[in-house]
């Protein structure tokens, strides 16, 4: 048994700087920033005094230029999170910019210039907010120090609005272009002099903005990863091993040659085992002059494969293993407090339940897809990736180059959900073309990417509840088994790792007397991934549909069952409970983002008002609950259902309490959580994948469902609690407490309590 | 091989294919016109929805030699400068998301608004049920229709 330490990724900080780039800044940059004047801000990791660790690096870049034009580099993926607009607003807010005319350029990936980049667990803004305040500020402050001087005017008179710098008193404005050379001179103010605006100065943050690329969605005219093209461009498909950890043995491809637009076959040796999380898997290519010749030609392949270990996997058998496993006895223990078997000994009443969830694909809509051109040792690449700085590390050390000699470019992502994360399909691209001297565009097709795709692994769990004499919820005890994502890497792995445990399980909140959380093996043989929320899925779906069962033992209404667990306002710090290690809080310091009970209650009162909590329903409804804590968010969340006669679930209501600090773009949070409602709905009543023989038996959207407009929640109000705290993301937490509200509702409405998912209420 | 002529958008296009060239790969890859995107390749998703005449089809499932004379619209032939009516509802509901799916999602919803300008509610989820959303913005969509269409029956 072992398990691996999480997270690896850096993720702590929590000072900021602000700098004047340089002329060799600009040219580290790249064109877009030659000229003009251009701020930087550097981020630091600090210690617990605040004192800078490590080195001094620029990352984010805005530009004012002498014609006015302000333009600001968007470092981060945008995959319909709506974070190329979000970031950006932010400066243009503090800066006073004409948002309507500024310019957003989409970095490349690179951490020497733009800091890290990786575009997943929901924390853009938290990490971004306050240093891009900081870059608008700053510029502001220097553009109003030129035109006050010219005007002979104190700066304190002196605003700026629509890229202007404005002397209210007089009337008299300048446009940033005229001031822009000469703020360019100016030393950048100390940190403590940045003058940051109050809420009431916003005039962006806090609204709803529409995104950035809107039009060009519309209209057809946004570029997304497959739509990247360069001359001369060929496009492969290639014939995956169907099992994880296979090798091509041989192949015979005659037929595939007689295609016409067929120009080479090519073998790709994978990683073997492990996995790994960003090289490919066995396979052969065929590239051709189009698509559809490389579809065809992918198909009349014939080859013979290794299949390797994995090729007797069967996800319903093992599922059938884990059951055994985690209802048969202890584990590893996780989290401990009190005495669980004391409490079980005293219990008057104990409940003891199985939680069975299976392994999910992503299915972005755009399938993985890149385009690589290596030429006089140097490979260029258009992707569709959250991780560009992820991608060219792995490409670097593949094809042998220095990391210098990999530029990788970021298009619109068709959907991440964590698997655009995974560089797996952007590795295979440019090993094609370093090896064929050709333009390549490796396209999957969804049949590959349904089969081959870093799944969110199944999971079984078993919960046991004691309820005392005095009818408090006295024990506690969870069992949980999965496939692990650090199996992926390390296939010695058997258990949950520590970043996984966080999702969910160790950071039960309520206030129960005695806690056990244990962990079973379960063997990886398929490759695990991060999808959306990830563990917390699983791990809520358990505890929150169990706490509806509890709340209904002691004969108590489950909201206010909640608040009452959740118990005096205090913030958590589990530290002391976790077995082995530390509660690694998504990456930040406890102390700087601490577990609060009252916000977490103050969203559960939210949602119970506004979904009308309590009220008469109509026979064959019901409303449900569930609230948790993800990415630092505070969610609450109430589902409404009606079930008719022959089982069908159909859910007219979703109400979510929201608390994520500021909220920056109001639409765009809406539109996460409506997004996440969605999303959950889809592996709540539809999506499953299954393993037979070491293969995925699902293929396309027939065998592996996600929800269509008329079974997709239909009205999903978003309450978003007013607060100035510090931001946190909103991608991921919609998600969570989704599937067990509706749980919770389907029973509140039939009476049939549910243990796996997807729901199934008849057979 | 043989050579296809066909209209796009008011233009006609002479392409070398394969017969059962999927006319969304002579769209994307023969003639350049990449708002129409690949979801599925078997009809499931939408993401490939355009024009034959004024019928939504599915062009990863029309081969270029069924196409013959009939018209075909693509999102970038669907309203000169970006500004159908839908497309503009669109914009008044910040409908997209990622957007992969959403030029589909358009063109399933023209042509729905050609035959039937005035959908209730349950013919707009009928109709729209073969488009996919992985990003989750039904409701988005749907209420882009209806602003749109010249009202409805609901």
């Amino acid at each position: 048994m072992k398990y691996l330490a999480f997270p690896k990724k850096k993720q702590q900080r929590v000072a900021s700087e602000v700098f004047k780039a340089t002329r060799r800044d600009f040219l580290k940059a790249g064109s877009a920033l030659a000229g003009g004047f251009v701020l930087g801000v550097s981020l630091f990791s600090c210690d617990s005094k605040g004192n800078k660790k490590g080195s001094f690096a620029p990352n984010v870049y805005l530009k004012i230029s002498d014609s006015g034009q302000v333009i600001i580099i968007a470092h981060r993926s945008e995959m319909g999170q709506g974070i190329r607009t979000s970031l950006p607003l932010v400066v243009a807010d503090e800066l006073g910019a004409d948002w309507g005319k500024v310019q957003i350029v989409q970095a490349e990936g690179d951490e020497k210039k733009y800091g890290n980049q990786n575009t997943d667990g929901s924390f853009s803004i938290r990490m971004f907010y306050k240093p891009m305040r900081e870059a608008g500020a700053v510029a502001k402050q220097l553009l109003i120090q030129v035109a006050a001087k010219r005007w002979d005017v104190p700066v304190s008179e002196c605003e700026t609005e629509s890229s202007q710098v404005i002397h209210k008193a007089s009337g008299r404005k300048i446009g940033f272009g005229e001031l822009a050379g000469e703020a360019a001179e100016l030393p950048v103010p100390a940190a403590k002099d940045i003058k940051l605006k109050s809420r009431e100065q916003f005039s962006i943050i806090g609204r709803a903005t529409s995104i950035i690329d809107l039009p060009a969605i519309t209209s057809g005219q946004a570029v997304f990863g497959i739509d990247a093209a360069v001359e001369g461009m060929k496009v492969a498909v290639i014939k995956r091993c169907p099992v994880v950890g296979g090798s091509v043995k041989s192949f015979t491809d005659e037929k595939t040659r007689a295609v016409p637009g067929v120009l080479q076959v090519v073998s790709i040796k994978g990683a073997g085992l492990p996995a790994t999380l960003n090289k490919p898997l066995a396979g052969v290519a065929v590239i051709a002059e189009n698509t559809w010749a490389a579809i065809k030609g992918r198909d009349l392949l014939e080859v013979n494969w290794d299949l390797g270990p994995n090729a007797s996997y069967d996800s319903n058998q093992q599922i059938k293993e884990l059951v055994e496993k985690v209802s048969g006895g202890e584990g590893t223990p996780r989290r401990s407090r009190g005495d669980f078997k004391s409490a079980s000994a005293n219990a008057k009443k104990i409940i003891e339940r199985t939680y069975i969830a299976p392994h999910l694909a992503h299915a972005t809509m755009e399938p993985p897809c890149a385009l690589a051109v290596v030429k006089d040792g140097f490979c260029e690449i258009w992707a569709c990736t959250q991780n560009p700085q992820g991608a060219r590390d792995v490409v670097a050390e593949v094809l042998g180059f220095a990391v210098e000699k990999v530029k990788v470019n970021v298009t619109l992502l068709g959907g991440g959900f964590g698997r655009k994360s995974k560089p797996d399909f952007i590795v295979e691209a440019a090993m094609l073309a370093k090896q064929t001297g050709l333009p390549i565009k490796v396209q999957w097709t969804r049949e590959d990417d349904i089969h081959h795709d870093y799944f969110h692994a199944l999971s079984v769990q078993h919960v046991i509840a004691t309820i005392d004499k005095d009818n408090k919820l006295s024990g506690w005890n969870h069992h949980i088994a999965y496939p692990s994502i650090s199996a992926t890497s390390d296939i010695s792995v058997m258990q949950p790792d520590d970043g996984e445990m966080m999702l969910g399980a160790v950071d039960f909140p309520y206030d129960v007397p005695a806690i056990r959380i244990e962990t079973h093996d379960a063997k990886t043989q398929l490759r695990v991934g991060w999808l959306r929320s990830v563990r917390n899925i699983p791990q809520v779906f358990a505890i929150a549909t169990m706490l509806d069962e509890i709340a209904e033992a002691r004969g108590m209404d489950p909201v206010s069952h909640a608040l009452d667990l959740l118990g005096a306002d205090r913030n958590i710090t589990f530290n002391e409970e976790i077995v082995k290690g530390t509660y690694p809080n998504y990456g930040e310091d406890i102390a700087n983002y601490p577990w609060e009970t009252r916000r977490m209650k103050a969203v559960i009162e939210r949602v119970a008002k506004e979904s009308e909590w309590g009220k008469k329903l109509p026979k064959g409804y019901g409303l449900g609950f569930a609230a948790h804590k993800s990415f630092l968010t505070y969610v609450a969340c109430v589902v409404q259902v009606t079930v008719d006669a022959s089982g069908k679930i159909s859910i007219p209501h979703v109400h979510y309490a929201v608390d994520c600090g500021t909220a920056v773009n109001i639409d765009r949070v809406k539109s996460q959580f409506e997004g996440g409602a969605q999303f959950a709905a889809s592996f709540a009543l539809k999506s499953a994948i299954t393993f037979k023989s070491g293969r995925v038996e699902q293929n396309n959207f027939d065998g592996y469902e996600i929800i269509r407009m008329p079974e997709s929640p239909k009205e999903i109000h978003v309450h978003i609690i007013d607060s100035e705290d510090k931001p946190t993301g909103v991608g991921e937490p919609p998600v969570p407490p989704f599937a067990p509200a509706l749980c919770n509702a389907v029973y509140a409405a039939t009476g049939k309590r549910v243990y796996q998912l997807p729901i199934k209420l008849n057979g | 091989m043989a050579n296809y002529s066909i209209s796009v958008n008011g233009k006609q296009h002479t392409v070398e294919a394969l017969e059962d060239m999927p006319l969304l790969w002579v769209l994307r890859d023969l003639i350049g016109l990449k708002g129409t995107k690949f979801g599925c390749g078997v009809a499931q998703c939408g993401a490939c929805t355009v024009h034959l005449n004024d019928t939504a089809v599915r062009s990863c499932s029309v081969p270029v030699s069924a196409v013959g004379e009939n018209k075909i619209t693509t999102i970038e032939g669907l309203s000169e400068h970006g500004d159908h009516p839908l497309q503009l509802a669109w914009q008044k509901y910040l409908v997209p998301q990622c957007g992969y799916c959403q030029t589909g999602q358009i063109m399933n919803a023209a042509a729905l608004l050609k035959s039937n300008p005035k959908p209730s509610e349950d013919e707009i989820e009928q109709t729209m049920a073969g488009n996919l959303c992985r990003c989750g913005t039904y409701n988005r969509i749907k209420a882009a229709i209806l602003t749109a269409s010249s009202g409805s029956k609901s």
